[in-house]
């Protein structure tokens, strides 16, 4: 009775050790460069995006993969939520890439209809088209980390870049101007 | 000049920290009081080091000495001087130090002020500070230097990022931290009470002030950063879940819990092995709160950019700070037995209750955090933890302990029976389920569950303070003495409950918030949440250090025009061609009236037009906890040292 009792009262530093286990692996591998919480590796780059079907949403129709197989220029694929702070802060900047002729097609994800709306009219709608991913487990097979997140697709309908977080003005003027150009 | 003194003073603080600390922790062992006695000389002068530290940083920073790399590159010479000053903690080296100078004035204040706690208790307790201090010392200096010197200097700074250059985030980070470091005196009394083996009811009374005082803080530090957000950031949010809140919510969680568990050591010395976890707990979490984001593993927007070997040193820190103290709680916690006994029912139990709650949500948030990383980590899954896990699982927390925290302080020490607690609350309840009833009719049944219960944990405030006055079953006059002869703390715990409850009522009404974003032409006028909102006209206004474009926006109602707002956009000369949008705010202490000049194009406005009803509550509420909490501070009976002259605990070094 009392060992189990003493081996509870070592619980907590079992856990803190399993847990600082797992910090001290994650810090190696981003000092090796293999992991980069803020700019992942993602594994659809060189590939099409996996096979799903998505309902539209705010009376828009949905898209599904086939619907990405070649689009006439390339185009990024954006995922957002009403809920999502970053999200607000790069709407700016999607208005200004689909004001200058840029196709985006949006992904709500996680999302209520109505909220994706006031979200929609609040920051405004740089989408040609609105799929919602509310269970999201498209999402998952994307390996979407975290929204806000945008894929860039190619003319063959291939991804071929990948931003986890918001498109600051840096991103745009440094990465994603580059590739979209390369990709023309 | 002043930065090598500056440079040379953080030195000098290192070598004091560690000399405190192995004196502070080894002279009681040794009963030697002439070694105890050097712990509180060494912590005033290594509070006399690290001060002339922060004070080099900030003088650096003032005359803008672009020599220093840490002031080039965070300041200019175009800033405000009070953003020159608070841009010196804006950074992650200038930071460091602020945290360690907040530290070190902890340690000189039980220094100062624990002449009548006992000489090993108190060397003990200064000697893990001096530690801690220490090592955290040390990182700033070797890895993390913020008087490394440029050479040839910059004509001007980088300047101040613009979001923070606003007096919300000037004070927030001070505030803030010091809600976080202030744990560390609870957790050094923990840590002391481990290796004496002791604890008593004394010793929950010098711990609860130190963990109420900062609690007040970290309360006040945490509100301050939402109503930034909400007000700078122009999203009109005021909380999204992001790791590094929720690394600011952690502690305040497990601390409010070590708060409530502390005053049961207090009167009835159990749940001893408990409080003295919930006090190691809470240490961590703000250890972890604040260097876990800087170490780049949490995707964060608002993280500062660190190197990985900076992160490595900081675990190797952490790893020492935390996992040293649980190998000892480990060891040393089977001997501290409760002698204290109280029935299931019993406001001993209740108390019990609130912690179960609490750490719960500690928990849920915890793992909501980490969980993307480790998910990663272990299974090469990403994944996203957002808001609507968060709300999902918070609530249905959230809502019991809303409804247990009003019952609670109606439930009299060590046994107590239902009913009459029950029959003391039943008109908060009645009240409570017609407001249920009528909100959710007209809005849904989430605000209205959110509003009920704020006001429900309000009105049992306030029954509680009428049932200590027998209100109404004295005469008034009676009551009144009564009232006067309560004790500050009853007061405060009352209020501190109460602000708990504004804050869940504005919440709520956050969740009925309107808005609409429109583009109007000078002249033009749009109707929402039945309002009429004009855009009267845009006009150009210059700035300290940017050029502002302001549209002037008149709010009417039935015609009658009662508010003219002045929403602008900001350019700044440095950062140059930065924008920040400065949201205008107009508030009745009910409702917020939230105007964002978003965007100008083809001569017109982009306006987000925003009602926000009860939005005030949310911090209103947050300073009334902590002024509730400040209240109880005030109290004799728990102002430091305050009860030792009552009753002098004999102790004799371990």
């Amino acid at each position: 009775m009392t060992t189990r009792r003493n081996l509870l009262y070592a619980a907590p530093l079992a856990a803190v050790a399993v847990g600082g286990a797992g910090f001290y692996t994650i810090l190696r591998r981003m000092q090796a460069n293999d992991y980069d919480p803020h700019a992942l590796p993602s594994p659809l780059i060189g590939k099409r995006p996996p096979p799903f079907t998505l309902p539209g949403t705010n009376g828009q129709p949905g898209f599904s993969n086939t619907d990405l197989l070649a689009p006439p220029r390339p185009m990024l694929v954006n995922w957002f939520a009403s809920w999502c702070g970053p999200c607000a802060q790069e709407a700016a900047n999607l208005d200004i890439l689909a004001q200058n002729g840029l196709t985006i097609w949006g992904i709500a994800y996680q999302d209520t209809p109505a909220a994706t709306a006031a979200y929609l009219s609040q920051y405004g709608n740089p989408y040609a088209r609105l799929a919602a991913d509310a269970s999201g487990l498209t999402a998952i097979n994307w390996g979407v980390y975290g929204v806000p997140e945008t894929y860039l697709i190619d003319k063959t309908g291939i991804v071929r870049w990948r931003w986890a977080g918001a498109l600051t003005d840096q991103v745009l003027l440094g990465t994603l101007g580059p590739m979209l150009h390369q990709y023309a | 000049m002043i930065p090598e003194l500056g440079h040379f003073a953080l030195a000098l603080a290192v070598a004091i920290a560690f000399a405190q600390g192995v004196i502070g922790i080894f002279a009681p062992g040794l009963r030697d009081p002439s070694a105890m006695r050097a712990a509180p000389a060494l912590a005033l002068s290594h509070f006399l080091a690290i001060g002339a530290a922060f004070l080099a940083l900030i003088y650096a920073g003032v005359v803008s000495d672009f020599t220093v790399e840490n002031v080039a590159d965070y300041s200019s010479s175009l800033v405000p001087l009070i953003y020159r000053i608070t841009g010196t903690w804006g950074n992650h080296d200038g930071s460091m130090i602020l945290w360690c100078f907040i530290l070190s004035l902890c340690g000189a204040t039980v220094a100062s002020f624990g002449h009548n706690l006992p000489a090993s208790l108190r060397a003990r307790v200064l000697g893990v500070l001096g530690l801690v201090s220490g090592g955290f010392l040390l990182f700033t200096l070797t890895v993390s230097d913020p008087f490394t010197r440029l050479w040839p200097p910059p004509l001007d700074g980088a300047g101040v990022n613009p979001i923070l250059q606003d007096p919300g985030l000037a004070f927030h980070p001070p505030v803030l931290y010091t809600g976080y470091v202030g744990f560390s005196v609870a957790f050094a009394f923990a840590i002391a009470a481990l290796i004496e083996g002791r604890i008593d009811a004394a010793w929950g009374r010098w711990v609860r002030p130190w963990a109420l005082l900062s609690w007040c803080f970290l309360t006040s530090g945490i509100a301050l950063g939402s109503w930034w957000s909400y007000y700078t950031l122009g999203w009109g949010g005021y909380w999204f879940w992001d790791p590094v809140e929720n690394a600011a919510l952690l502690p305040w969680l497990s601390g409010t819990a070590l708060l409530h568990c502390a005053i049961v050591v207090e009167k009835r010395e159990a749940l001893k092995a408990w409080t003295v976890l919930l006090a190691i707990t809470t240490f961590s979490f703000s250890l972890s709160g604040t260097f876990l984001v800087r170490s780049g593993i949490l995707n964060s927007v608002h993280s500062f950019a660190a190197a990985p070997d900076q992160g490595l040193f900081i675990l190797a820190l952490l790893g020492l700070t935390i996992g040293g103290s649980l190998l000892l709680f480990a060891f040393r916690a089977p001997v501290l037995a409760a002698t204290g006994m109280f029935s299931p029912l019993s406001r001993e139990s209740a108390l019990i209750i609130n912690n179960i709650f609490l750490c719960s949500i500690a928990a849920v948030v915890f793992t909501g955090t980490l969980y993307p990383p480790f998910a990663d980590l272990l299974f090469g899954i990403q994944l996203s933890v957002g808001a609507p896990f968060f709300n999902q699982t918070v609530l249905p927390l959230t809502a019991p302990l809303i409804l247990a925290m009003a019952i609670g302080p109606l439930l009299p020490w060590k046994r107590a029976a239902l009913r009459p607690a029950l029959e003391r609350i039943w008109v908060a309840a009645l009240i409570a389920v017609v407001i249920f009833v009528v909100m959710t009719a007209s809005t849904n049944a989430i605000t209205a569950l959110g509003l009920a219960g704020g006001i429900w944990v309000i009105l049992s405030a306030i029954t509680d303070l009428a049932e200590r006055t027998k209100f109404l079953r004295v005469p008034l006059r009676d009551s009144l003495t009564r009232l006067t002869a309560l004790p500050r703390a009853a007061f405060g715990a009352a209020l501190g409950h109460a602000g708990f409850g504004v804050m869940v009522c504005g919440i709520a009404g956050m969740t009925l918030a309107a808005q609409k974003v429109i583009i109007l032409a000078p002249g033009q006028s749009t109707t929402m949440a039945g309002y009429t909102w004009t855009l009267d006209s845009l006009h150009d206004a210059p700035g300290p250090n940017y050029a502002a474009r302001v549209a002037d926006v008149t709010i009417s109602q039935n015609g009658k025009p009662f508010l003219t707002l002045h929403p602008s956009r900001r350019v700044f000369v440095n950062p140059a061609g930065v924008t920040t949008n400065d949201a205008a705010i107009h508030t009745n202490g009910f409702q917020d009236i939230y105007v964002v000049f978003a965007a100008e194009q083809n001569g017109g406005a982009e306006l987000r037009l925003n009602r926000h009803p009860l939005a005030p509550e949310i911090w209103f509420g947050g300073l009334i906890m902590a002024l509730g909490g400040a209240l109880s501070l005030s109290d004799r009976r728990l102002r430091i040292g305050a009860p030792a002259r009552a009753k002098k605990p004999e102790r004799v070094p371990a």
